[in-house]
């Protein structure tokens, strides 16, 4: 029996005033691909940050690692968030710096090593996402899919037992996308590092994950297998599957009363 | 009227709230400056280094050349407004107390907020935009160590060395336009210039140096990570740096003035 490495428990956070996620459990295993799926604003990528601990969650537990990130001190939780890496939708990588200096960022941060041993870890790891002999360039000489790429060689340099994706596909075409697919069960292959992986791209999310977690306004619909979330029967899971726009019904009162009060906010 | 009230309510919230963030960012620089190599934070010297080059190295030709100006500037109004008491002779003595206690720190502080403290919002709130800080956060890095501790240590390196060379420059300038009238050579006018300033001068303009360099770094900072919206943003906070340094120096510079003169 595997061991989970995250574990959230009737997770609520609000942004302002506006409730994001509302009661969101989630198991994931050690050497899982865990793709969280769901629509824009369904608050897929404000679970990633409330996992990452960089937000205040209203209620709920989360614990990583087998650590519960609310008891933990703040030089613990560092230490923590050293165990793991991020790609981030954008890719984050520092525009001051080459991309060999963005690679080598932690390891120059937190360890001792030698300057040559960590331009050779750092290359070695720019090897691994396809971009050898790219070191020297900045980052924004790079296209779109070798800025992903080169990001998620600085979320790997550390070799992190944990790693997050937020939407490794976005943006990119479809060969590009793909290979990114790739990368990410070849890393877990390869390494054994547990993932997880927010995203919209169908095809990415039912080609890599080992269990699909949807999410709809901010409530769990379904935690599955590829198979099981495509045969699901909820209606609003089959929307996302079959690309359907959201058929809510419009309640006229609310409908009068966004068009008309001043300081309406959405609650 | 109510939402002028309002308006006026919300803004003081807002510097107030800035003010707390400075004095927070202040206390955590030197926490991690002293506690950083503990918990793996430690301060990188090479960084403090290249702040040092970057904001008082570089600086060096344009302070140069402006503390010269100040000090012909200022000779050619004392010489005016001392020769109606035919007593052109203490326009020596005015100069290099002036220059040293007021206008070489004053003057060095606006042009470094302008520099290095719009340079320093707009480098942090770019990264902001971009995500760099949440990136350095969840990488296990303090953003204040990083970021914020190593150019305020450079200015507080920078802006004492600064105001000597400025101090030098200024008096210069003033011998440079006043020897002439005074009947002087330009090495005597420097000299007895040297021979006038008291220690308590030359430190007056020192500890306001630091503190002037202390307020670019925190207002720089602060303004740069509350950037909201964008490019816009950035541009804004860069504006808000410098105007809100300038206005801070100018009023530290008049309560400083006080105390020390008061003091000393």
């Amino acid at each position: 029996m595997r061991d989970n490495l995250i574990t959230i428990k009737k997770l609520v956070t609000h942004y302002g005033e506006r409730k994001i996620l509302d009661g969101v459990d989630l198991n994931v295993k050690e050497g899982e691909i865990r793709v969280i799926m769901g629509g824009s604003g369904s608050g897929k990528s404000t679970l990633l940050w409330h996992i990452m601990g960089l937000y205040q969650a209203t209620s709920g537990s989360i614990s990583i690692l087998g650590h519960d990130m609310d008891k933990l001190k703040f030089h613990e939780k560092h230490e923590l968030l050293r165990k793991i890496g991020v790609s981030f939708q954008n890719g984050a990588l520092f525009s001051s710096m080459t991309i060999g200096e963005n690679v080598a960022f932690p390891l120059t941060e937190f360890t001792n090593l030698d300057e040559n041993t960590i331009r050779i870890i750092s290359r070695m790891k720019l090897e691994v996402v396809n971009l050898g002999g790219f070191q020297k360039l900045m980052p924004s000489q790079l296209s779109g899919g070798m800025i992903k790429r080169a990001a998620l060689a600085r979320a790997i340099v550390m070799d992190p037992k944990l790693l997050f994706f937020d939407e490794p596909s976005a943006g990119l075409d479809p060969v590009v996308a793909s290979e990114i697919d790739d990368l990410i069960l070849k890393l877990r292959d390869a390494m054994g590092m547990t993932m997880v992986v927010v995203t919209h791209e169908l095809d990415s999310a039912f080609k890599i994950a080992d269990k699909i977690t949807v999410l709809d306004q901010g409530k769990i619909l379904l935690t599955g297998t590829v198979e099981e979330v495509k045969n699901s029967n909820i209606q609003r899971v089959q929307d996302l599957l079959e690309r359907r726009a959201r058929n809510d019904t419009v309640d006229p009162e609310e409908y009068l009363k966004r068009l008309t009060q001043e300081n309406y906010t959405i609650s | 009227m109510k939402s002028v009230i309002e308006k006026i309510g919300s803004s003081i919230v807002l510097v107030i709230e800035r003010l707390g963030f400075a004095v927070r960012l202040f206390f955590d620089s030197f926490y991690w400056l002293f506690f950083g190599r503990k918990y793996k934070q430690k301060l990188r010297l090479a960084q403090v280094a290249e702040q040092v080059r970057v904001i008082g190295f570089d600086a060096l030709p344009i302070v140069m050349a402006l503390a010269f100006v100040v000090g012909v500037m200022l000779s050619i109004q004392l010489l005016y407004a001392f020769a109606d008491f035919g007593a052109e002779s203490q326009v020596l003595l005015a100069i290099a107390k002036s220059v040293t206690r007021e206008f070489s720190p004053l003057i060095i502080g606006i042009i470094i907020a302008g520099r290095s403290g719009a340079a320093l919002a707009a480098k942090i709130g770019s990264q902001v935009v971009s995500q760099e800080i949440d990136a350095l956060r969840v990488m296990g890095v303090v953003p204040v160590r990083y970021l914020v501790l190593p150019p305020l240590l450079g200015l507080i390196i920078s802006m004492p060395l600064l105001i000597l060379i400025a101090d030098f420059m200024a008096i210069l300038g003033g011998a440079f336009f006043s020897v002439d009238t005074l009947d002087m050579s330009l090495m005597a006018y420097m000299n007895e210039s040297f021979d006038v300033l008291a220690i308590n001068d030359i430190t007056q303009g020192l500890v306001k140096s630091i503190v002037f360099g202390i307020i670019i770094a925190l207002v720089g900072a602060t303004t740069g990570f509350n950037v909201t919206g964008g490019a816009e943003g950035v541009g804004k906070a860069t504006t808000t740096a410098v105007v809100a340094s300038i206005a801070t120096i100018v009023v530290a510079d008049m309560i400083f003035s006080y105390f020390l003169t008061q003091a000393l």
